[in-house]
């Protein structure tokens, strides 16, 4: 019965939603598409279609590594600045402003260009381990990029610490929990429930800025497109497929991670 | 089109003056001491034509100049929007729900080089079809009207809600009054949705001053280009991103700092905000 009555709800759902004029819209939509698709020259994918599968990789794991770095760094920041003393908490709050008031593209040319024009002046860099990793491109954009995700989601984190009610903490030191467990099992946790709403969003726009490592000559899904448009001299088919990839990516992440969030009790403090 | 000069050899070693250093370590912490001291650096930063501060500066400007026009820009599609979504018929809400998604769903990158390659283009071929010259379109316009794009999907979120924020009450009575639209807008729902809707703008902003260093990406002469010019040219990369992220950060703190005089003066009359925590 239950199942019956869930069935006919949701018929009832998608016939509100598929009114005549969204038909007509999708067909319109339909249209654009496979008019794109005949009319444009897409002679050039079997030909860049490894390449492209690459730079997606490329793009998604830079996504993944910079985001869990980022939450990472973004934990001390964020309780440094909750309830640091001024030594710890003015270092922070300088940082996240200045990540904050900074374009991403300044920040990725500083450290690539900058620090990778100095590094060479100094032979113990040369000769260290770190100098074959310090001559490629990718380090400098994972880290400016983990810096960047740190800087954002440190202020959400700033909040999310503050807000966690102060009764629990004091409820935890009168089990006689000591502070680090009181961190580890009370505040962290619930600092972290606070501040996953935000997570969506924080990663939507973290992988809105990974292109920007292209400009630094690291072979993303973006660098591929341009690499496209170079040699074969079109301008709009290889962006509006990038385009296309991207909203798919977006797609999937807002899915995703949406189903994480729903998962998560979100009726606390 | 190439994407950028690529200036990935910077990081490699100089091979020439190596081998001199390599004998004589001291001659290399000497030119570092050198290239990084503060002499150098002032004559390099320096607004007359040795060094480059009059370059950057003319660049803060372009940037300042697109930033302000994208917002304003952004602010026009952004009230149109969310009147669109608010009181438009089934068919515009959902050409501009299609609008905001698509573009709060696709990097900013990648839709600056779309709509300025889409945008010269069609104006192009408009103009060949009325039978005019094509014509260069100024890369102040082409900046502005691009980013003004791309702001205008998200303040139409930002003024939709700070809209629906409004009590509802306030629209009746002005309605009961008698208000012509026109007169509802600029009377009633602007300047009620403004405390709402300014953190969100104010946030807008801040976002606008930093995307016009994307427009380095086609081309467009504004700080980011500016820097990237003057450090390729003198070789002192560190010095000038520094100097440029320096200036980036004046003007975050800066617009802060009027943000909040703003905030203040659209709040006035309401209860402020530290009571009510």
């Amino acid at each position: 019965m239950a199942n019956e009555a869930a069935i006919i709800n949701a018929v009832a759902r998608t016939s509100l939603w598929l009114q005549p004029h969204r038909i007509v819209l999708i067909l319109i939509a339909l249209g654009l598409v496979l008019s794109a698709a005949f009319f444009m020259r897409w002679d050039w994918l079997p030909q860049y279609y490894e390449m492209g599968l690459i730079g997606i990789w490329r793009s998604l794991w830079i996504l993944a590594v910079t985001c869990v770095l980022g939450f990472l760094l973004a934990v001390p920041l964020g309780l440094a600045q909750a309830t640091g003393s001024f030594w710890f908490a003015a270092p922070a709050k300088v940082f996240c402003t200045v990540i904050r008031g900074t374009p991403l593209l300044i920040q990725l040319w500083l450290l690539y260009y900058g620090l990778g024009s100095l590094f060479p002046q100094y032979p113990w860099i040369r000769e260290s381990w770190m100098w074959p990793y310090l001559r490629q491109a990718w380090p400098y954009g994972v880290l400016a990029l983990t810096l960047s995700f740190a800087g954002y989601e440190g202020e959400v984190m700033r909040g999310a610490f503050a807000g966690v009610p102060k009764g629990q903490l004091e409820a935890a030191r009168a089990f006689g929990m000591s502070r680090w467990k009181t961190f580890r099992r009370i505040w962290l946790p619930q600092a972290i429930y606070r501040a996953l709403p935000t997570l969506t969003g924080e990663t939507v726009l973290q992988l809105k800025s990974t292109p920007l490592v292209a400009t630094i000559s690291v072979i993303d899904i973006f660098a591929v497109s341009s690499k496209v448009r170079q040699d074969t001299y079109l301008t709009y088919e290889p962006l509006l497929l990038l385009a296309l990839i991207y909203m798919t990516i977006t797609g999937i992440l807002v899915l995703a991670l949406g189903r994480i969030e729903a998962r998560i009790p979100n009726k606390i403090g | 089109m190439p994407l950028l000069p690529d200036l990935s050899q910077a990081c490699l070693p100089p091979t020439q003056p190596s081998a001199v250093r390599a004998s004589n370590p001291g001659a290399t912490l000497i030119d570092a001491l050198l290239s990084a001291s503060a002499a150098g650096i002032i004559e390099l930063l320096s607004p007359n034509p040795p060094g480059w501060g009059g370059t950057l500066m003319v660049g803060l400007l372009h940037s300042i100049e697109i930033a302000l026009g994208a917002t304003c820009l952004g602010l026009l599609i952004g009230t149109g929007g969310a009147y669109g979504k608010l009181y438009g018929g089934p068919v515009v809400r959902d050409l501009l729900a299609v609008y905001t998604t698509i573009v709060r769903a696709v990097p900013e990158l990648v839709l600056i080089l779309l709509l300025y390659y889409a945008g010269t283009d069609l104006i192009n071929q408009a103009l060949t079809a009325m039978g005019y010259q094509r014509v260069d379109i100024s890369g102040l316009a082409a900046g502005i009207a691009v980013l003004g794009f791309v702001q205008g999907a998200y303040s139409t979120e930002v003024i939709r809600g700070a809209i629906l924020a409004i009590p509802q009450g306030q629209i009746e009575a002005a309605r009961a009054y008698g208000m012509s639209p026109g007169l509802l807008l600029r009377r009633i729902t602007l300047p009620a949705m403004l405390p709402f809707a300014i953190p969100g703008l104010a946030n807008l902003w801040l976002i606008a001053t930093k995307d016009t260093a994307l427009l380095a990406v086609v081309g467009f002469y504004e700080l980011a280009l500016a820097t990237r010019q003057a450090a390729g040219v003198t070789k002192a990369y560190f010095t000038f991103f520094f100097a440029a992220g320096v200036l980036y950060l004046l003007l975050s703190l800066f617009s802060n700092l009027i943000i909040g005089r703003v905030e203040a003066w659209s709040r006035r009359g309401m209860p402020s905000l530290k009571d009510a925590r």
